[in-house]
């Protein structure tokens, strides 16, 4: 079996990228609100291939497949390396349980389906095509076609709500995304006019030598295109004070659209945004390392004030999104390894992980709520607990990996992140980081207080009477979301940050995080380190 | 400085023009003409300053095209939805979506009281 | 004040950049050379064309599908709309008065034309400016113009049959990426055919693009929706 696996390996670069749009285009055939059994029949084979894919490049290194057997830099390569595989996986695992979540949430009354998920599966499929596309392709001018293909994808889902609100919210997104893909564009065009070509590959030592010859044209073009690059990435990647358009978009749209948005769209530009920042543009944007830290920091602070304070309930994980990205940001200046062996990187699609798992499984938990209770404001979660148990405990779950508690995928994350920062003599981002997770305790806790409190009998039968159901296949599939991104600290995360790493890389994770769950720390030999 | 470079430099002005239009218009069917602004001026950009010396460049070239497609996509998406936006709430002015994503929690479609653009937001 | 800071702001980095571009040195690289190299096993005679579909072929293909992705994304608004106003209203489009005499005759007139020239211009590709795109939006165009005509109704939602024909160019062209994975990579044409294969790719997406790009307006020029 594993043998038959790693044979495929190879092949599920461009599989993974040709069976979402094969079976997008065949749900649009289909019509209305169908394709469901084909888009999850489809995942669950997109989640076999990324196993594999995952597994051979932990064993044999980076997979290369030149798209037309040209090569670059006249062709298209695609790569999948330990952080593209690891997305992939990140993004087909999240797929899987959410389209299952979403066969539920959209089918309520039998065949017919909910207006808002006529068109889901077909925009779902290229939206699943377009980031797997995204996270292999090693060209930056496919990599501008593969974001407008998420882009876009993500606003018609936003509007397929079908409110007055989401429209207005999709156009926001709309108008964010395109600027910042412009400035993208323009950016790349200015690198294929300064080195004549578009392949990352190429690019590297071309950057590398024009900035290290100071005073050449080249290195002031490169700089240019490097700072409009970012900006447009950093405003599709929703971080503060770019966040403008997140919040709307993914707290007005139906459930299972949120989920996918906040779990997976937005780390993929982030994922460009490392990609770029630590390939070919790192000569240019190194001295710029603390900007997206500030950003970083402001983000955390600023998205859980909002979502301390926010009265509708999916506009507070809609916030939340927004501070967790920040975390994202935080570790450009610790580049390099830290004490325990794992790399900023690895840290990084860690807390990308646990938080796309985590995040989907609380919009799917708050979506369900909402369904329930037919109003989605904070307050009338009061006494949900006794009606939606699974649900109310999927929504902890998941808010035990946001807050960073043990033994969460988040907690994992978290630590590491604190450790690289001591190791470097970062303290301010120690604190950065514990008030974050101090400040979701707050917002996630709000929610939880209310969920348990004792309404009277009264409104309970009133509530009972009125109450609609959900299905129960999609409040497990919630919880399989949530008890993952648990699970992920207890036996994903050392796997995954050997994925990034490379073998041999993660070595000293595990001694170092038993370590650190003992109170006292092991930091007073790590503070000396440099 | 050859005249090959004017097209990129023209296409640098437009961009920048483009891009404030973005930014600064409030009118969303003014916001989609200056993202094509915008993205016209990338294209230009891309094509005019890789045949800077004289010699046309096919790459580039084929780039743009599929630049242009895609820019055609996202303007027609755009334009749907400014049209329902339009059909929803009376008007078409990014100026008040703030307050129109705030004052509605998604079920309704009423008018703000406040504000009316009918003579602009209509044609 | 927003305006004046967005304003130097953009004046600012257009003279800055021009500043730069000014003395910026030819480029390392030059694909001419390398496209050049490639061109005889390219399958066709056209520069632009080969990097279109052979060598940037996968761009083009991830292209088609931004393309369908605005064409749902339209269906989603100009079906929504329509569901909010009275369900058993007739399309605008037949109760609105005649057609202008003279378009009707332009219609009549250009359409035959357009046809051929669309199809002279999908040949032309191989080896001159033209190909698949152009040939395309001549056709949506004359679509464009029957619709003036009153001969083309503008739609709310595409029927089963036209959403078959929107997509068959996007399925071919994927079935001609798969299928040189059994032994190749995707896209990898075999040199001896790559010729004929590009044009039946540039074939069934002329049909398609032009029932999309036609569609993105058709959807949208249904116009009862739009005012209630």
């Amino acid at each position: 079996m594993t043998e038959r696996l790693a044979m495929l390996a190879p092949l599920a670069l461009p599989l993974l990228i040709l069976l979402p749009l094969a079976w997008a285009a065949l749900a649009f055939v289909l019509g209305t609100g169908r394709g469901s059994r084909l888009a999850i029949a489809a995942a669950a084979v997109q989640l076999m291939l990324a196993f594999a894919l995952a597994s051979a490049v932990m064993d044999g290194g980076p997979l290369h497949h030149a798209a037309g057997g040209w090569g670059a830099p006249l062709g298209i390569d695609l790569v999948a390396d330990g952080l593209a595989a690891a997305m992939l996986l990140l993004t087909q695992a999240v797929a899987l349980p959410l389209f299952i979540f979403a066969r539920g949430y959209f089918h309520q009354d039998g065949a017919r389906p909910d207006a808002a998920g006529h068109h889901f599966w077909p925009l779902a499929g290229f939206l699943v095509a377009g980031m797997n596309a995204l996270y292999l392709s090693e060209d930056i001018f496919n990599l501008y076609v593969t974001l407008e293909l998420v882009g876009l994808a993500a606003v018609g889902l936003v509007a397929s709500g079908g409110g007055a609100a989401q429209t207005a919210a999709a156009l926001r997104y709309l108008f964010a995304a395109l600027l910042g893909s412009g400035a993208y564009l323009l950016g790349v065009a200015l690198l294929y006019g300064a080195f004549g070509s578009v392949s990352m590959a190429t690019l590297t030592p071309l950057i590398a030598g024009a900035s290290a010859s100071a005073g050449a044209g080249a290195s002031e073009v490169a700089l240019i295109a490097a700072l409009l690059m970012m900006a447009g990435l950093l405003m599709k990647s929703a971080l503060f004070p770019f966040h403008f358009w997140l919040p709307p978009a993914h707290g007005g749209a139906p459930a299972p659209v949120s989920a996918l948005l906040s779990a997976l769209v937005v780390k993929a530009s982030i994922y460009l945004v490392l990609r770029l920042w630590l390939g070919p543009l790192a000569p240019l944007l190194t001295p710029l390392a603390w900007l997206p830290t500030l950003l970083g920091t402001a983000a955390i602070l600023w998205g859980s004030w909002r979502a301390i304070h926010a009265e509708r309930l999916k506009l507070l994980v809609a916030y939340s999104t927004v501070a967790q990205l920040g975390y994202l940001f935080l570790a450009l200046p610790l580049v390099g390894v830290g004490s325990t062996g794992a790399s900023a990187s690895a840290i990084l699609t860690l807390q990308a992980l646990a938080h796309g798992l985590g995040k989907a499984a609380m919009f799917a938990a708050a979506g369900i709520i909402i369904h329930a209770t037919g109003r989605d404001r904070v307050d009338d979660v009061a006494g949900i607990a006794e009606r939606l148990p699974l649900t109310l405990f999927t929504f902890a779950l998941a808010g035990v990996s946001l807050m960073g508690l043990p033994p969460s995928g988040g907690f994992l994350a978290k630590w590491l992140l604190i450790d690289l920062a001591m190791a470097r003599g970062h303290w301010p981002l120690v604190a950065v980081i514990l008030a974050g997770g101090l400040l979701a305790a707050i917002y996630i806790f709000r929610v939880l207080r209310l969920a348990f409190l004792n309404l009277p009998e009264a409104v309970i039968e009133a509530e009972h009477h009125k109450a609609r159901v959900v299905p129960r296949s999609a409040e497990w599939m919630a919880f399989t979301l949530a008890a993952a991104s648990v699970l992920l600290g207890l036996f994903g995360g050392l796997p995954l940050l050997q994925l990034v790493d490379g073998v041999g890389a993660g070595e000293g994770v595990t001694s170092g995080v038993t370590s650190g769950l003992v109170p006292g720390l092991t930091s007073g030999a790590v503070v000396g380190a440099p | 400085m050859s005249g090959a470079l004017l097209y990129a430099i023209a296409g640098v002005l437009l961009f920048a023009a483009g891009a404030a239009g973005v930014v600064l218009l409030d009118h969303l069917l003014r916001r989609v003409l200056a993202f094509n602004i915008m993205g016209s001026g990338a294209c230009l950009v891309l094509v005019g300053l890789a045949q800077r010396n004289g010699i046309p460049d096919p790459v580039p070239q084929a780039m743009v095209l599929t630049g242009i497609v895609v820019a055609v996509a996202a303007t027609g998406l755009a334009l749907a939805l400014i049209r329902r936006l339009h059909a929803q709430t009376g008007h078409a002015d990014g100026k008040t979506e703030e307050e129109r994503v705030k004052g509605e929690t998604g079920a309704g479609c009423s008018l703000p009281a406040s504000h009316s653009v009918a003579g602009r937001g209509d044609d | 004040m927003k305006r004046l800071v967005t304003l130097s702001a953009a004046a600012i980095f257009a003279a800055l950049l021009i500043d730069v571009l000014l003395d910026l040195p030819a480029a390392a690289l030059d694909l001419r050379a390398l496209l050049a190299e490639a061109m005889p096993a390219s399958g066709v005679a056209h520069p632009v064309t080969a990097v279109l579909l052979n060598t940037r072929g996968y761009d083009t293909l991830l292209e088609i599908a931004v393309l369908l992705v605005a064409l749902l994304g339209v269906v989603i608004s100009s079906a929504r709309t329509n569901l909010s106003s009275d369900p058993g209203r007739t399309p605008a489009s037949h109760v609105a008065i005649d057609a202008d005499p003279m378009v009707s005759a332009l219609a009549r007139l250009v359409t035959p034309l357009a046809v051929i020239f669309a199809i002279y211009v999908l040949w032309a590709g191989a080896h001159r400016p033209g190909g698949a795109f152009q040939a395309a939006a001549i056709l949506a165009a004359a679509l464009v113009l029957l619709h003036f005509a009153r001969i083309v109704p503008a739609c709310t939602a595409p029927s089963c049959r036209l959403r078959v024909a929107a997509v068959a160019g996007f399925a071919i062209f994927l079935v001609i990426a798969a299928i040189p994975l059994a032994g190749g990579a995707l896209l990898q044409y075999p040199p001896a055919a790559a010729g004929l294969l590009i044009l039946a790719i540039e074939s069934g997406l002329t049909v398609s693009l032009a029932l999309v790009l036609a569609g993105l307006f058709l959807l949208l020029a249904d116009d009862a929706g739009g005012r209630q």
